[in-house]
């Protein structure tokens, strides 16, 4: 680590945690991801965000899925076209029989087709990797959700009341997983990160894939790890270990 | 006719009585400055937010001098704890008189971060 890091990291004052992990139960770690920035500075294209989710530590709990609708405002959905950000998809190998639970989000690929479709430039990638809706801009022509082979996407189609002061959302707008972008650039975990590891499972690692030294980094380097729909070339910042 | 100077007499009541020309009641809660002086903020705040809001969103800035949520934290009202609802609400009072339309609150939240109460977004159903 250069001294240049090891100073921001203490006047961030994230320092402690950003070195090792947070134990949270025994032999529970969460990691926290170890770019803090200063708030005045932009997000770099040296990081690539990305999660790593572990499915054989994964069953039918939902603690990532509830987390995400408490930590982003999103009710629970009761019709088809309400908006989901995340959601559990069962996968079974026909021949063993064995069933696997994963959770799908936003895999904010590196080459996303929801940007290319997108005729205002609301959809874009952020320098360090996270794929987002600039609501400001976005029209809500849904484009992009038809072009996410993940599906993704959702659209806003009711007026909203009681939005987090930090995640606005509203009627007309396309939304996604936005990797908790909020607490990323305040140097902490996306909250279904941290309620996985809260849960006991810690199936899902968050942290950039770019830094050699970072825990996503070394597992990907060490385990097998499949993106979902490699062949589509997207290359997605999410990754998954045990399918 | 009639109603018309009604409607005008009732909208008046809205501002403070600053001799002939009325002008919008502006209630300042907090004391101290504002994060510009006071006239660069009455002509310029809405450059300001749009600066604001592509650094945020686009490229990840989090400085927190020109953020909408920091208006909001000093600006919302004591008695609703908003900066929006009614004509004596920081951000409708200039606005309502002016004539300004925001959509910024069909989707950023009005109360300051500590009073947003916990919750989940619920749908208002169509209008
Ligand atoms: C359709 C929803 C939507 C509308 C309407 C909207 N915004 Fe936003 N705004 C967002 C989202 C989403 C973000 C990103 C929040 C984040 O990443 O922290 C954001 C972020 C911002 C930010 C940076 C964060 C902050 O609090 O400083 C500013 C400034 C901002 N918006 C200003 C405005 C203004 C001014 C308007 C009205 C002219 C407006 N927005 C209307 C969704 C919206
Ligand atoms: C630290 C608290 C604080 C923050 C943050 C803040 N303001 Fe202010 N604002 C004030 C105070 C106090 C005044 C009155 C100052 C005075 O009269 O000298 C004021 C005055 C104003 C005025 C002039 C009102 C008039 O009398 O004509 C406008 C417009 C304004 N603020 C808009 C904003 C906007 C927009 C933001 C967000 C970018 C913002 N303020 C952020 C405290 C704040
Ligand atoms: C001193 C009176 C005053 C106050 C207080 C005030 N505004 Fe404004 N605002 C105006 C005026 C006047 C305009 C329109 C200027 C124009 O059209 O050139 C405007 C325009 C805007 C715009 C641009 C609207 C558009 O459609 O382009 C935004 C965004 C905005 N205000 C946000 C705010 C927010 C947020 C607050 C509360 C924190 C606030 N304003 C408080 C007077 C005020």
């Amino acid at each position: 680590m250069s001294d240049v890091n090891r100073g921001r990291r203490q006047f961030i004052g994230w320092g402690a945690a950003a070195l090792g992990g947070l134990t949270l139960a025994p032999g529970v770690m969460l990691f926290a991801p170890a770019q803090a920035r200063a708030p005045e500075e932009a997000a770099s294209s040296r990081v690539r965000w990305g999660l790593l989710i572990d499915t054989t530590q994964c069953d039918g709990c939902t603690a990532c899925i509830e987390a995400c609708r408490r930590e982003n405002h999103v009710a629970a959905p009761s019709r088809k076209t309400d908006p989901q950000w995340i959601r559990k998809v069962e996968l079974k190998d026909l021949r063993s029989g064995k069933t696997h639970s994963a959770p799908v989000m936003c895999q904010h690929c590196e080459h996303p087709p929801c940007v290319d479709v997108c005729p205002t430039g609301a959809s874009f990638k952020r320098a360090d990797g996270i794929v987002l809706v600039d609501r400001h801009i976005c029209i809500g022509c849904r484009y992009c959700m038809m072009a996410c082979p993940y599906k993704a996407r959702s659209f806003v189609h009711e007026a909203l009341t009681d939005q987090n002061p930090d995640v606005p959302r509203g009627k007309g707008c396309v939304e996604s997983c936005t990797l908790c972008v909020h607490r990323v650039d305040r140097g902490r975990n996306p909250a279904c990160v941290e309620a996985c590891a809260a849960a006991g499972r810690n199936a899902i690692v968050f942290g950039d894939l770019n830094d050699p030294n970072s825990e996503i980094a070394k597992r990907v380097a060490t385990y097998a790890s499949t993106q979902i729909r490699a062949d589509l070339g997207l290359n997605p910042g999410v990754r998954y270990q045990g399918i | 006719m009639i109603v018309a100077l009604t409607v005008a007499a009732a909208a008046t009541a809205a501002y403070a009585d600053a001799g002939r020309v009325p002008t919008p009641k502006i209630v300042i809660e907090k004391g101290g400055k504002c994060v510009e002086d006071v006239a660069v903020m009455r002509r310029n705040h809405m450059e300001f937010l749009k600066h604001q809001r592509d650094d945020t969103m686009r490229r990840g800035i989090r400085s927190t001098k020109h953020s909408l949520q920091q208006c909001i934290d000093c600006h919302a009202s004591r008695k609703t704890g908003s900066v929006v609802g009614s004509n004596e609400n920081f951000c409708q009072s200039c606005h309502a008189y002016a004539a300004v339309k925001l959509d910024c609150f069909e989707c950023h939240s009005t109360k300051p971060k500590a009073a947003a109460a916990a919750g989940t977004a619920v749908a208002k159903g169509n209008p």
